[in-house]
Formats: structure tokens, C-alpha cells, sequence
């Protein structure tokens, strides 16, 4: 048994890397400022120094180079795990994921396998401006070959990022930045929040894994199901709090494949359903759960689904707060599907 | 409001090859032919010492059909006679191929006439272990790996026992086995992956070295950026090729900025040893690749070839270049047929004659048509049998998640 101790998810991505560094030796990590600087969030520090630069090394400002010299590295053996400083920079990146990444086991009919992860924070909430604000994981949910999660606390970001680096499947985590520091209510006017409070901040100091493609569920209830994940996972559990509403919210955590099971469970039992994230409406992850939950459980289903999320716009800088689905839009959601 | 452009306006170059059909072909302006010998400086030398390498043009095999010059890897005539084997193979399979493409047999073809010189020359410069990761012009590769040939019909027939089982067009080949990466169809996407693999390599310290090839059109991708950015930054031990066949499809070179600096001369950029070579020489395509090899196994890092030569067919079974370019234009070609100009030179050596030639050619006519009729018992594209259709729904994951799963049985598979 390893110690428990309080971590950021920050301090617990770190610790996941220096595990898996430490375990395997086919196992590096490298990005943009991620080698000596230690990441632009600190993701990496310290790792360098213990690791070595073989290791644990800078990238050229290049995603494409990056995504495709970990493509090289893990069909000839390794564990790469890059970072791409911010989701929004991972489009020059793309082709290699969507072209190359996910389709080489299918290509080589299981010859060449490139099993790596790459690591990305996501999200707004930190005016960040709409260069450092996306949540593109829609892009990539529509890839065929690629495991896509989104961690919403430290244990889980640990823990599946061990998973993803111990799959042979290429694995995309999306990192929320605006909860690396702690968890995020979705209100912007109180004080910031400390994970050492939370109980997903008490994180083992050891080897765990949390497995991909099983969502949790983070609070029980009876009168309605909310589907969602990230940041947004906090956003639902305050607004169903405060609007007084017997919710049951459920943390996807991996998107694809998502827990189909998990949803349709709780839907059958609460008739009800809210599927909420803070990338924009249209064509959005949501769109492909109401899809499903439709199909699935539409004779259980007392009320249409309604869907919570992100404008059709860029992320605003000023306008930040209108944009971000908070608790005011989740709580109208919530109870125009209760009274429907 | 939109104006007419005024008719003094300089206006923007869209630059044009120097003969469309019906003109003269016209390959002055290539820079082909070097009027001292070109040095060869140790493998072990500062990249910069190359960098003349870079604006002149390596040649082994002169006019005269002798081997000279400090390049000549003084080649046994058994290595000679093997090289044109692969050659010879390599051109009789793809003409068969194309043809039974046209029968219908198969979907598609590419073949690499007039450039069998760059694989045979390199796959046999370089180690078995060394990986390659391939452009769709390089079967020569897989010739001179000893592929079976069985094996790659059967894959461009997308038949019951193609190793792809069906997924990927025909020639984009994938030979595990033999150290030969996938073939991809989204063009310059291997450059930089190769360079990872080649990083992995040495962090290992196997000793291999890897080599990629793209062609001049795809030097335009950022990929062919990316690839020599890493190269030049791990020092990373690679050959990066860059096969100058004059078209991509039907863009002429200078689309791809060929008529401003040589392709080779990009490498000085970041500060790649570099080096450019007669393509269609394969003593020349022999020695660079050996030098290239040599510098990468010792550490000292990555190289980049600019191979110069001439697409002397179509870019594929769905091209007509009679429409781009004059139908003369291969055979005005001015560093001539690479087969041809090996066979000479063991003829000159007193190492072959045209009735060994003739005899080589029939065997392997015999061999590929043999071949063929045992690929085809395993079936073709049009009349199966193909690979089982529910394999079609793995190899998507390590293990099919439920998703994909339910879509296969929705097809009832």
C-alpha cells in the first residue's frame, strides 16, 4: 500500500509520470517547455532532473512533429507520453492523429501498433481568451482508433493517465486547466477552491489505475440523470445543491468508449436526463449522447433531453462568464426537464 | 467592390515547367551535369563540409558506362548483377501488374518506372535490421528484402491472404517482418515518424539506422519541415530521402519551389548533412546511402538525399500525363534509364551480355507470371474470396469495445 497524500491535479499528473517513469523504461515525456522548464503548467517538473534528458526532454513548437515522433517512438517499442501545451494547439497536430495515430494498428492489420498518450489541458474558466480556452474533444470523439477521457480530479487524472500509458491503445487525455489548481464550482466570484479539501485530492503516492471506459457515479439521486464530465462535473453537483434537485451526476471520464451501461442504468431510473459540457452545441459530444440515450431509453424517458453547453461562438475573453455554462443555465435545464 | 486588375501590375508567378504537350522537352535548367569530379568527404565530417554537396550532383556511372570518381563503391560484379535483378524485377512486376490492373484484377496501381534505381540502390546499401519507412514508389525495397512475391500480389489484390486483409490500397504494403513500415496515402506523414523511430533506436542503442523517402511534390508539407527539425535537434540516426521525380501528379517541381534552390539545399537550412545524387545512377544511389548509413550508425546524426530522376510513367492507374507533359519527355530524360545504364556497365566490365540479359528477363517474366496465378488462387477483389467481413471491425482497438461491437452485428456479421 502506498501513502495517500493531498495533491493538485497538477502534483497528481506529475506523480502519475514519475510512476510510470519509474516503472518502465520504455516510458518518456516530452512537449513544448515540458523538458527542463517542466510544462507551462508544471506538469513535468523535477522529472528531467530525475530522469535524465532520454527521458523526459523539450519539443520543438511543432504538434505535428510532436504527434508524429511519438507515433515513430511507440511503434518501435516505447511509451511515449507528449504534451501539447494547450488543446487549442493541436490542430497542426491533427492529420497524425486522425491519418496516421488511429489507424495504424487498423492499417497493418495489427502489424504496427503506436500505443502512447498524448496529455492536453482543455477548458476555459482562466481568461485564457479563445486561443487557450477550447474544448475540441468533439474533433476527436469522431475518430475511429483513438480512447478520448477527460479527468475531473486529481485521483482520476492519476490514475488514468497510468491506465492510458499501460493500454495498447493510442489514448488522448484532455486535461481541464481550470481545475488543475482546484475544483470549480461555476461561480467565478468566490475564492478559488483547494483540492487538499476534496476528497478526489487525497491521491496514492503510488501505482493505481483508474480503467478507461468507465464513467462514475459521483452523486446518487431519483429525479433526474446528468451526463457529464471535466469541469463541468463540479458545475453540476453546486447547481443541483443549490437548486435543491435529487440528481444523480454522473462523470463520463472517458468519451470514447463512453459507459454506455452507466447512463442507461440511472436514465431508466430517473426518466429524466441532462447532458451538460462546455465545448459549443453544435455537433458536440452531447449531441451523440442525447443520440444514444434516445435510442436506448426513450420509453423510460419522461421528458426530452436537454443539453447544457458552450455557445456556437468563439470562447470571448471579456465575456468569459456568458459563455461558460453555469450554474444559472444548468439549474434552468434541470428544472424545465423536471416540470416537462 | 472588386476591381479588374491594372496592366502593369506585376501580378504573382505561377511558375510553368519548361514544356507542355506537343513542345520540345527541355531539362537545361536542372543543374545535371557537374563539370569537376564531386568530392566525397568522410562520412565522419562537419555537416557544413557537405553543403556542396547540395547544389551539385553525385555521379558513379559517367556517360562512357565506367564507374569513377571518389563516390564509386567499387561493387563486386556479383553485387552489380544483383542490383540489376532487383531492377529488372522490380520494372517486369509492375508492368505486369499495371496490366492486369487494366483487366480489372485490381483497383489500382502505381508503378516506379524509371526510378527502380533509388530502392534497389538503397535496400541494398543498407542493413536488414535498418528500418525503411516508405514512399508508394519504393517496391524495390521489398525486392531487395527478399519479399515474397506471392505475398505482395496477394495484397494488391486485397484477396483472402492479404497481410492488410483488405484495408489498404494496393502497393501501400506493410512488411513487419522485413523492418518495412506502412505505407501511408497521406503524403510526407512517414518523414517525422521515421525520425521517432530512429530517436527510439538510438535511446536503445540497436545500432540500426532508419530511412524514409518522400517525393519532391511533398516537400511542400509541413511534415518535410517537421522531420528535418527533429532531425537536425536529436541529431536522431536517419536518411531522410527526397525521391525529385520532376512531377507530383501533374505539378511540375517548381510548384513545389524546385526551380528556386535544389531540394537537397533545404537540408543546409537545419543544418542536415546533405547530399544530391544522380537517381537514376545506382552505383551513385548505393554510395550516398552507405555514407548516409555510416554517418548515422557512428552518431553523428541525420542526412538528407535528394535523389534526382524522372517519373517516366504515370503517377498511377488513375493518370494520364500525355495531358501535362510531352510524351518525349522520359526519353529526352538527360541522366538516361537506370537499368539500362547498369546493364552497360556490366557489359562494359565484360560482366553480362544482352543474351544473359534477354535470359534474366524471361526468368522473371516466368517468375511473376507464376506468381500471379498462385496470388490469384487465393482470390482477387472482384471475385473474392477477400478477408472474413467481420475483420473488417477489428484492429480498430487492442479489443473491440462495445460500440463497435453492436455496429458489426447491426451488419450481421
Amino acid at each position: 500500500m502506498s501513502d495517500i497524500k493531498k495533491m493538485t491535479m497538477i502534483q497528481a499528473i506529475n506523480s502519475a509520470l514519475d510512476v510510470l517513469l519509474e516503472r518502465d523504461e520504455r516510458v518518456c515525456s516530452f512537449g513544448e517547455d515540458a523538458g527542463y522548464f517542466g510544462g507551462v503548467f508544471g506538469c513535468t517538473q523535477g522529472l528531467q532532473e530525475k530522469y535524465g534528458k532520454q527521458r523526459v526532454f523539450d519539443a520543438p513548437i511543432n504538434e505535428a512533429a510532436i504527434v508524429a515522433m511519438a507515433i515513430g517512438m511507440a511503434a518501435n517499442g516505447m511509451r511515449p507520453i507528449a504534451e501539447i501545451q494547450f488543446a487549442d494547439y493541436i490542430f497542426p497536430g491533427f492529420d497524425q492523429i486522425v491519418s496516421e495515430l488511429s489507424r495504424l494498428r487498423y492499417r497493418t492489420a495489427g502489424q504496427f501498433t503506436a500505443p502512447l498518450v498524448l496529455r492536453t489541458p482543455c477548458g476555459g474558466g482562466i481568461y485564457g481568451g479563445q486561443t487557450h480556452s477550447m474544448s475540441p474533444e468533439a474533433f476527436f470523439t469522431h475518430i475511429p482508433g483513438i480512447v478520448v477521457a477527460m479527468p475531473s480530479n486529481p485521483y482520476d487524472a492519476k490514475g488514468m493517465l497510468i491506465a492510458a500509458s499501460e493500454s495498447d491503445d493510442p489514448v488522448l487525455i484532455f486535461e481541464p486547466k481550470r481545475l488543475y489548481n482546484g475544483p470549480f464550482d461555476g461561480d467565478p466570484h468566490k475564492p478559488a477552491l483547494s483540492w487538499s479539501a476534496h476528497p478526489k485530492g487525497e491521491v496514492p503516492t503510488g501505482h493505481y489505475s483508474v480503467p478507461l471506459g468507465k464513467a462514475e457515479i459521483v452523486q446518487e439521486g431519483n429525479a433526474i440523470t446528468i451526463v457529464t464530465y471535466g469541469t463541468m462535473v463540479h458545475v453540476a453537483l453546486e447547481s443541483a445543491k443549490m437548486a435543491g434537485i435529487d440528481a444523480e451526476v454522473i462523470d463520463l471520464r472517458t468519451l470514447v468508449p463512453y459507459d454506455m451501461e452507466t447512463i442507461a442504468k440511472s436514465v431508466g431510473k430517473t426518466g429524466r436526463c441532462v447532458v451538460v459540457h462546455e465545448a459549443p452545441r453544435t455537433s458536440g459530444f452531447g449531441a451523440e449522447l442525447m443520440a444514444q440515450i434516445q435510442e436506448e431509453c426513450f420509453y423510460a424517458l419522461e421528458a426530452p433531453i436537454k443539453r447544457v453547453t458552450g455557445w456556437d461562438t468563439p470562447y470571448p475573453h471579456a465575456h468569459e462568464w456568458a459563455y461558460f455554462p453555469g450554474q444559472e443555465r444548468l439549474i434552468r435545464a434541470m428544472t424545465e426537464t423536471l416540470e416537462a | 467592390m472588386t476591381q479588374a486588375p491594372s496592366s502593369n501590375a506585376p501580378g504573382f508567378i505561377v511558375p510553368e515547367p519548361t514544356a507542355r504537350p506537343g513542345e520540345a522537352p527541355d531539362f537545361s535548367g536542372l543543374n545535371l551535369n557537374p563539370t569537376s569530379p564531386v568530392e566525397r568527404p568522410e562520412p565522419g565530417c562537419e555537416a557544413s563540409q557537405t553543403y556542396p554537396l547540395a547544389n551539385t550532383l553525385i555521379r558513379v556511372l559517367g556517360d562512357d558506362n565506367v564507374a569513377s570518381g571518389p563516390w564509386d563503391p567499387k561493387l563486386s560484379p556479383k553485387t552489380l548483377r544483383e542490383g540489376l535483378h532487383i531492377m529488372l524485377k522490380t520494372q517486369i512486376y509492375d508492368s505486369r501488374m499495371l496490366k492486369l490492373q487494366r483487366q480489372g484484377k485490381m483497383s489500382f496501381y502505381m508503378k516506379s518506372r524509371g526510378e527502380e534505381a533509388i530502392a534497389a540502390g538503397a535496400g541494398m546499401a543498407l542493413e536488414f535490421e535498418d528500418m525503411l519507412f516508405p514512399s508508394y514508389r519504393q517496391q524495390g525495397l521489398l525486392f531487395a528484402r527478399g519479399r515474397d512475391m506471392v505475398d505482395m500480389m496477394c495484397h494488391c489484390l486485397s484477396n483472402a491472404k492479404d497481410n492488410l486483409k483488405g484495408r489498404q490500397l494496393p502497393v501501400h504494403y506493410t512488411w513487419a517482418e522485413g523492418n518495412f513500415f506502412s505505407i501511408s496515402g497521406n503524403l510526407g506523414t512517414q518523414f517525422p515518424q521515421a525520425v521517432g523511430w530512429a530517436m527510439a533506436s538510438a535511446a536503445r542503442g540497436d545500432n540500426t539506422v532508419t530511412a524514409s523517402w518522400i517525393g519532391d511534390g511533398t516537400t511542400a508539407e509541413g511534415d518535410f519541415h517537421g522531420a528535418c527539425t527533429l532531425a537536425s535537434v536529436y541529431q536522431a540516426p536517419v536518411i531522410l530521402n527526397v525521391v525529385n521525380n520532376q512531377w507530383a501528379i501533374s505539378s511540375f517541381a517548381g510548384i513545389a519551389g524546385g526551380q528556386n534552390a535544389t531540394f537537397a539545399s533545404r537540408g543546409i537550412g537545419y543544418g542536415l548533412a546533405t547530399l544530391r545524387v544522380d537517381g537514376n545512377d545506382f552505383l551513385a544511389v548505393y554510395a550516398a546511402t552507405k555514407w548516409a548509413a555510416e554517418r548515422g550508425r557512428a552518431g553523428l546524426g541525420a542526412t538528407l538525399i535528394e535523389t534526382v530522376t524522372y517519373r517516366a510513367d504515370a503517377h498511377s492507374t488513375s493518370d494520364d500525363p500525355s495531358r501535362y507533359r510531352p510524351r518525349e519527355e522520359a526519353a529526352a530524360w538527360p541522366l538516361g534509364d537506370p537499368i539500362e545504364r547498369l546493364k552497360d556497365h556490366l557489359i562494359t566490365l565484360g560482366e553480362w551480355d544482352e543474351a544473359r540479359h534477354e535470359a534474366l528477363q524471361e526468368a522473371l517474366s516466368k517468375e511473376v507470371l507464376a506468381s500471379y496465378k498462385k496470388a490469384e488462387s487465393f482470390g482477387t477483389l472482384r471475385e473474392g474470396p477477400l478477408s472474413p467481413t467481420p475483420s473488417m471491425f477489428e484492429d480498430v482497438y487492442a479489443e473491440q469495445p462495445w460500440h463497435i461491437r453492436r455496429q458489426r452485428q447491426d451488419l450481421g456479421v
